[in-house]
């Protein structure tokens, strides 16, 4: 390994405050979350559509706080293994709501 | 105190289990014997146990393989065999409860130790020296990943002694694999060691892209790197999508058997379907995480031994990238009769069938570089041949078999088992043997033997046929997959003749054995030595260095100017070694026992956690953490290596090459 390959390409890798920052507002999304669900008090689509929107925001939270997601020179690599992944993710997720649905409807299975 | 673990679950009253381990454990005992004999316990630990050279951690990849060849074949030989005889109201010579494992370790040794390891040991060897890097990103972790694989499979060894292994086949489907179906070890023996190599993948997975994303030698763009590296990038995209899938299918399997969750199970509002896809979610990329890396090769040893340069080099790199893509979009395939509708079968099915366009132009740029070609028949290019052939015909079995309405009649039949052989096979196999021939002698320093390696593969081609061509007919006739005994007497001589050959191919792995034995004792006749470090005129930057590399690979890291960047300097006069320097102190990264002391650790939380002994799980389980945090703590992980040792070294090489060149 010569010293071209271990050297660092500059990445932001945050400071104290920010990862704080991101800590907090994870435990407030997490603990809102946890609250619809033990309060009842929203309706069960309406429960189900706040926990949706929490763990967006969540996601976009861990993103930006922990992994410096986001502008910056040197992140094309990082944002085209993301673009990438969520282009998977969504692969997945979407095909296995299209078979388990229409299994479900085939086989009664629910 | 023993958890689930008593005297009874050694399997005393098998005889066949009782000889097999007392052969194990006289071979075991001869081969430690031997190295405290000739005292080379410290030159192992030294210089391969601890070594987190890329070059030596492919070389014990390999040799896993090979003995985890020998583990799958005894279990497919021992299938073969009771098919053979269990007919019309003989029992045969396993019962059921046997048998079934066998057929559950064949498969799940053969995928994930034999091609896997395989793959991981081309990938150490070749990867780095065809980029001109000295090392991989991660030394370490490929160490770790190394001894995770290895761990695993001494775990599934250890369940042929001590207590059983899975009945249900290689991906333990539930509900069977459920505890209310299986209650005894077998699953969770399997659990923890798709686990444990599991995670030495996904490590070998990163570190592989980040190696090839970060570490390309100057001026190699990326359409100046040799197919096979781009072969390994495509793979290790689809490790790091699609092992995370596999992990958590299994640990829901695992929390349902351990904590009594309803994941999987028939009642409590699971539903077993979910299993299914999300195992094929894993499942169909793996097996083109197998091929890919086997076309990379077909792709190195064609223009090598048809002294062409690659037909159709960006076909064939957008071919590659279109497979990665379109293998994520299959799985359903697997299980078209699990009872989906007309739309989702037929959505899978025919992008199963568009799989076969790429693959298509991959095999036409191998008979185009090929044509008007002056092919030399070495032993590479008749595995390569072999591969042509029979991948062809797997590949028509396979579109076949992608018509959801002709799988609604094959699914679970011979006519499948006989398919995914036919391009395992005769795409992965064929393609990593023709890859160890093939770079056995950058590796070695001495070639391999042709003759034995062409009889080598005469057996396995032809035993390849005698053995599944018969599957693919009791398939159309019916016969399903995992019969421990049958009384139709149309199949009785199809599976005679597919004895035979389970018994040419055991030839050819004998074959193979006197290959590599005749090839150690002949190292050092003039005509096997490779002094030069290019015995096949090579074109790609790995033949550049000497046979075997040295530690640090390049002393000048070469610039790359032009795609097959070797050929390219030799045929413009330009030295590519930079012989003579000026050298520069080179900085390495030194040898650890943090990976073995991981792996060592994981070993005894996987055994004790099949067997419910948790005060030792713990106890492996601090280990693990311990020895991770340890080593995190660590600042002495590196060296230099002085310039005037690097040019000591360059310049005996380079002695050789003029007294090589004087001859």
């Amino acid at each position: 390994m010569s010293e071209i390959h271990t050297s660092s390409s500059g990445e932001s890798h945050g400071s104290v405050t920010s990862y704080v920052i991101g800590f907090v507002l994870a435990v407030i999304l997490t603990v809102l979350a946890f609250a619809v669900v033990a309060t009842h008090s929203l309706s069960p689509s309406g429960t189900i559509l706040a926990l949706s929107v929490l763990a967006l925001v969540q996601v976009v939270v861990h993103l930006h706080y922990f992994l410096h997601m986001g502008g910056g020179s040197e992140q094309r690599w990082n944002n085209m293994c993301f673009v990438f992944t969520v282009g998977f993710v969504a692969i997945f997720i979407i095909g296995t709501l299209f078979i388990m649905n229409n299994t479900a409807i085939h086989m009664m299975s629910r | 105190m023993l958890g689930r673990l008593s005297l009874s679950a050694i399997p005393f009253d098998v005889p066949i289990l009782v000889g097999t381990f007392a052969g194990v454990v006289i071979i075991g005992l001869a081969v430690l014997g031997l190295i405290t004999y000739l005292g080379k316990w410290g030159y192992l630990w030294k210089e391969w146990f601890t070594s987190v050279d890329h070059k030596r951690l492919a070389v014990m990849y390999i040799v896993l393989a090979l003995v985890a060849l020998f583990r799958g074949f005894a279990d497919a030989i021992m299938m073969r065999t009771q098919l053979a005889l269990a007919y019309a109201g003989n029992p045969g010579y396993l019962p059921p409860h046997h048998y079934d494992q066998i057929f559950s370790a064949h498969g799940t040794i053969m995928i994930f130790f034999l091609a896997m390891a395989f793959m991981t040991g081309l990938f150490n060897f070749v990867v780095p020296l065809q980029i001109g890097a000295r090392d991989v990103a991660f030394p370490f972790l490929n160490n770790l990943s190394f001894w995770m694989t290895a761990i695993a499979f001494i775990l599934v060894n250890v369940s042929l002694f001590i207590g059983e292994f899975s009945q249900c086949g290689w991906l333990a489907y539930p509900p069977l694999s459920e505890s209310q179906f299986s209650p005894g070890v077998g699953v969770d023996y399997y659990i923890w060691a798709i686990q444990l190599s599991g995670v030495g993948t996904l490590l070998t997975g990163v570190n592989f892209f980040v190696t090839i994303v970060k570490m390309r030698a100057p001026g190699m763009t990326w359409m100046k790197m040799p197919v096979f590296t781009w072969t390994a990038f495509c793979a290790s995209i689809l490790i790091m999508v699609s092992f995370p899938v596999l992990t958590v299918a299994v640990a829901l399997l695992g929390l349902d058997r351990y904590f009594g969750m309803h994941f999987f199970t028939n009642d409590g509002g699971g539903n077993q379907m979910m299993y299914l896809n999300l195992i094929w979610a894993w499942g169909h990329p793996e097996v083109y995480i197998l091929v890919i890396p086997a076309f990379g090769v077909f792709s190195e040893v064609v223009p090598a031994f048809s002294k062409k340069p690659l037909f159709g080099y960006g076909t064939m790199v957008y071919a590659t990238c279109a497979i990665m893509v379109l293998s994520f979009l299959v799985w359903v395939h697997h299980f078209f009769t699990m009872g989906a509708g007309p739309d989702v079968n037929a959505f899978f099915g025919i992008a199963t069938m568009v799989i076969s366009i790429p693959t298509g132009v991959k095999l036409f740029n191998w008979m185009f570089t090929m044509y008007k070609g002056r092919i030399e028949y070495h032993a590479c290019m008749y595995w390569v041949i072999g591969f042509m052939v029979t991948f062809t015909i797997g590949g028509m079995t396979g579109v076949m078999m992608a018509i959801p309405g002709a799988d609604f009649v094959l699914h679970n039949s011979l006519f499948l088992i006989a398919h995914f052989h036919n391009v395992i096979i005769g795409g992965v196999y064929f393609g990593y043997i023709a890859g160890m021939n093939f770079w056995f002698p950058k590796v070695m320093g001495f070639k391999m033997n042709e003759s034995w390696g062409i009889r080598a593969f005469w057996f396995w081609f032809v035993g390849f046929y005698f053995a599944f061509v018969p599957l693919y007919v009791v398939g159309f006739e019916g016969m399903t997959r995992r019969l421990n005994h049958y009384d139709n007497p149309a199949w009785y001589p199809w599976l005679l003749v597919a004895e035979v050959g389970a018994v040419l191919i055991l030839l050819g792995i004998v074959c193979q054995l006197t290959q590599l034995y005749v090839t150690i004792r002949d190292r050092n006749l003039p005509q096997n030595r490779d002094v030069t470090g290019d015995p096949w005129n090579g074109r790609s930057l790995e033949w550049s260095t000497s046979s075997p590399p040295p530690i640090y690979n390049f002393a000048i890291v070469p610039h790359v100017h032009e795609l097959d960047a070797f050929m390219h300097d030799k045929e413009n006069g330009i030295d590519t070694r930079c012989a003579g320097g000026p050298y520069e102190a080179i900085h390495m990264p030194k040898n650890t026992a943090a990976g073995l002391l991981v792996g060592g650790f994981s070993l005894v939380f996987g055994f004790a956690a099949v067997w419910y002994i948790w005060w030792l799980a713990a106890i492996g389980l601090i280990g693990v953490i311990g020895t991770v945090i340890a080593r995190s703590a660590n600042k002495d992980i590196d060296y230099y290596i002085p310039a005037d040792e690097v040019a000591r070294i360059e310049n005996e090489h380079s002695r050789k090459l003029m007294a090589q060149a004087a001859e």
